[in-house]
């Protein structure tokens, strides 16, 4: 028996950080909004306190805030032509759960895209040729500018208290920032997080080298900050218990420490948790989601929840699998290329590097992910790809930090696991051991993709989503391009002895990589080649709005994060001034 | 009584009637007798009690505790890894939700899959790790006459050796994954706070130079850039 309840003005289906920033735009025009999340409520005050924050094997080792995978999973496989087999515990990348989502124990690099990322096919065509993009490069133009997104780039920053140094101030390169990056509105709220001594030590390098280096930018606040919705966040104690884990001094933003603080003294907002959206119901005549399906999994009982807008704010998995469940959209087929929900998934292709400095003390364990220095000048078209048989790039940094004791030990290639002399050796280099990355581009390519599984069912009986995914010869001569680099600036900072961490062939589910998992609903100028329009509103069915990274009709060569949060902004924008006066697309398709 | 119907328990503390009498006969080749410490390390750590045991067996007790004492020897860096209550981390976090399976896709066809796809299996971590000692424990018997536990240290780091390599052919289950595993665990006991059991005394962040959790840093990172912050670790139950 479902229970059908009354309608509501508005429903997301997760609340992470989308469905957060959607639930505060539209309860501010008036809505009354439903945010539905299928784990739990996490509370800063009560789930993010010392000392119990603090504890590396429950958060970063047995992965307390992330995805049940008892419920439900994915499956994968490398190739169109295996078998997909289910991912039984995630691995290489974690999404969270609960409200908050993967909000909460990300890293917060907080970046920009580039403006000629936004134009990438055009980019391209012009520098290099109508023919140089293969044919297998199913990558398009964003179909909205730099320009576009600017202003909620700005208002984003607002909201996270963002540290940084800008590089561009409305056209006005600043040395010490990212020259490389587009126009700023504004400053960064914050001024740089402190860097570590490895990232100082890399910057001085890249430096010499006639790179441009600059320090991180980062969700976390460097000084105590009130963000624009009047919330106080903390500033950054250096504590080392960062990625995977809460910041118990609200200095890292998550949905939890900036937004919802507002949105749970909101009348209209109302949060309900363990709540899991099992279907969208598509009324395909109307072009509309009347409704959402969902199980309360604290007593088991079915709701139907009508909404005059749905928002689809879950993972880039639950986002694509909706989608494809409810038959909006035509679905990608790989064997003729046609269709478009589920095309374009792309990734994060990172690799790094470790050196060890016998006579430089590194404190590896204090600090945040982002404590460090990072150059862009091989991202993107900030270089000529002329001749070098790839495109994409992505920002290289040193960062070295919160490093933790079970699983931030670096050691030398070739070191024994185990045993005494395992443990000289740990001794020796914990404290010396300088690590970096590249944040590798992903451009889109037709043989990865996401459909649904043909064999393998969640714990409600709906098939799993699939995901069919390899590394590119063209990411792979990019990364080893980046590495290249790398190692120019790691050899000039004259290590006693360093090792390059080249990606392996084939892409493996198993060790952690990376969460940015992209694409899948991306958003388009033509809805033959894309699922959402440039205000990620779904071609075929209005009132449905797609968020998040699945809309991103490729990946760049940076933390998906800020542009997430700006995008959402944006759409927000569209619904409240456009939607709402006149239901029905925004964009004639 | 022979050798291999002694229970392990009292084997290894020498405690027992039958076992007084047979482990003292053994004494001067077993390595229960044989894992004596560095005097070093072992005047640093009180004298372990036996825990009592949520998920494993003792036969699998004695393996495990073979097993780490291998992995993390005695030497001047740390007690040893039962010491360090290695054992006893193992043991809880087998018996905890997450050694039951939790969180975990555990729904068929099982089928074998290529590494890239990850473990793949419908076994539990408890239920993995205990199949896992078992084939270990009849490959070593095949292998070398008696069950792992009962082995000379050197034939343990043999043996281990093999396992990693993945060159000791268990019956119809891999010892590189059984190793990994075992690997994985010991050092999260390791290096785990205290409150689950392993790095009793915090030994491995003493070793480390790791001060576990302090409430701040900020004012430390100018003051300290380059040279080594020295000071007592404390872990949760300190700020608790």
């Amino acid at each position: 028996m479902v229970t059908r309840l009354k309608e509501v003005d508005a429903v997301t289906v997760g609340l992470g950080w989308t469905g957060a920033i959607m639930a505060r735009e539209l309860t501010k025009a008036g809505l009354h909004v439903v945010a539905l999340e299928r784990g739990p409520d996490r509370v800063p005050g009560e789930d993010f306190i010392l000392p119990s924050v603090r504890d590396e094997l429950r958060y970063a080792s047995r992965l307390e805030l992330m995805w049940d995978n008892s419920i439900d999973t994915l499956t994968f496989r490398n190739f169109p032509s295996e078998q997909a087999l289910p991912v039984r515990r995630i691995g290489a990348f974690l999404p969270g759960e609960g409200v908050g989502g993967s909000g909460i124990h990300w890293g917060a690099l907080h970046w920009r895209f580039l403006p000629s990322d936004f134009r990438i096919r055009s980019a391209l065509t012009e520098r290099y040729g109508a023919n140089a993009i293969p044919a297998d490069m199913t990558i398009h133009d964003w179909p909205l500018s730099y320009a576009d997104v600017e202003p909620f780039y700005d208002r984003f920053d607002a909201i996270c208290g963002v540290s940084g140094k800008a590089g561009n101030l409305r056209g006005q390169k600043i040395d010490g920032g990212n020259v490389f990056e587009g126009p700023r509105s504004n400053e960064y709220p914050n001024a740089p997080i402190k860097s570590s001594n490895a990232g100082l030590m890399f910057g001085a390098a890249a430096k010499e080298l006639g790179y441009h280096p600059f320090p991180a930018p980062v969700a976390i606040a460097s000084a105590p900050y009130t963000n624009a919705e009047n919330v106080a966040l903390g500033a950054c104690e250096y504590c080392g218990f960062c990625n995977r884990i809460a910041c118990e001094t609200n200095a890292k933003a998550s949905p939890n420490s900036t937004l919802l603080p507002v949105l749970r003294l909101e009348p209209k907002f109302e949060l309900r948790t363990r709540c899991f959206v099992t279907r969208l119901n598509y009324d395909k005549a109307a072009k509309k989601v009347a409704s959402v399906t969902y199980t309360d999994m604290g007593t088991g009982e079915e709701y139907e929840q009508p909404a005059g807008v749905v928002l689809l704010t879950s993972f880039v998995f639950s986002n694509v699998q909706h989608l494809l469940l409810a038959g909006i959209g035509e679905p990608y087929d790989h064997a003729t290329g046609s269709g478009v929900v589920g095309k374009n998934y792309a990734y994060q292709f990172e690799a790094g590097a470790a050196a060890f400095f016998e006579d430089k003390e590194l404190t590896p364990y204090w600090g945040s992910a982002g404590m460090g220095m990072c150059i862009d000048d091989f991202n993107g078209e900030n270089f000529d790809h002329g001749g070098l048989g790839f495109f994409g790039g992505g920002y290289v940094t040193c960062n070295t930090a919160a490093a933790p004791p079970i699983a931030g030990r670096t050691l030398p290639h070739g070191t024994p696991q185990w045993g005494s002399e395992w443990k000289r050796a740990t001794v020796k280099w914990y404290h010396h051991a300088a690590r970096f990355n590249t944040q590798g581009s992903v451009y889109a390519n037709r043989d990865n993709y996401l459909d649904l599984d043909p064999t393998y069912k969640d714990a409600f009986g709906r098939p799993l989503i699939r995901l069919t995914y390899n590394g590119t010869e063209n990411d792979h001569k990019m990364s080893r391009y980046l590495l290249g680099k790398l190692e120019g600036v790691i050899r000039a900072m004259n290590p006693t002895h360093y090792q390059m961490e080249p990606r392996p062939k084939n892409f493996t589910i198993v060790p952690y990589q990376s969460t940015h998992n992209t694409g899948g609903t991306i958003m388009g100028a033509d809805p033959k080649t894309s699922v959402v329009n440039r205000y990620l509103q779904a071609w075929d069915a209005h009132n449905l709005f797609v968020e998040g990274a699945s809309v991103f009709p490729q990946q760049h060569g940076y933390n998906p994060t800020g542009t997430v949060g700006a995008l959402a902004y944006w759409s927000a924008q569209a619904i409240t001034t456009q939607y709402l006066k006149n239901p029905g697309p925004l964009v004639q398709g | 009584m022979t050798e291999e119907t002694i229970p392990r328990r009292k084997f290894l503390l020498g405690a027992g009637i039958a076992g007084t009498a047979v482990a003292t006969g053994l004494s001067q080749t077993e390595p229960a007798a044989a894992q004596t410490q560095a005097p070093a390390a072992a005047a640093a750590t009180p004298a372990a009690q036996p825990e009592p045991l949520l998920a494993l067996n003792e036969t699998e007790h004695a393996f495990i505790v073979a097993a780490v004492d291998t992995l993390i020897p005695a030497d001047e860096l740390s007690p040893s890894g039962s010491d360090c209550g290695i054992a006893t981390f193992i043991d809880r976090q087998l018996a905890s939700a997450w050694g039951g399976g939790a969180k975990m896709y555990r729904a068929g066809p099982f089928r074998k899959g290529k590494p890239e796809q990850g473990y793949q299996l419908a076994l539990t971590p408890a239920e993995s790790v205990k199949a896992g000692i078992a084939a270990a424990n009849e490959w070593s018997r095949k292998t070398y006459g008696r069950d792992f536990d009962r082995l000379v240290p050197e034939q343990r780091v043999e043996a281990l050796r093999a396992m990693e390599a993945g060159k000791a052919e268990f019956a119809n289950f891999s010892s590189r994954a059984f190793f990994a595993r075992l690997h994985t665990m010991t050092m999260e006991g390791f290096f785990a706070d205290p409150i689950y059991g392993g790095n009793r005394n915090k030994a491995s962040w003493k070793m480390l130079g790791y001060p576990g959790l302090p409430a701040t840093y900020a004012h430390l990172i100018e003051e300290y850039r380059d040279k080594r912050y020295v000071v007592e670790p404390r872990s949760i139950e300190d700020f608790s």
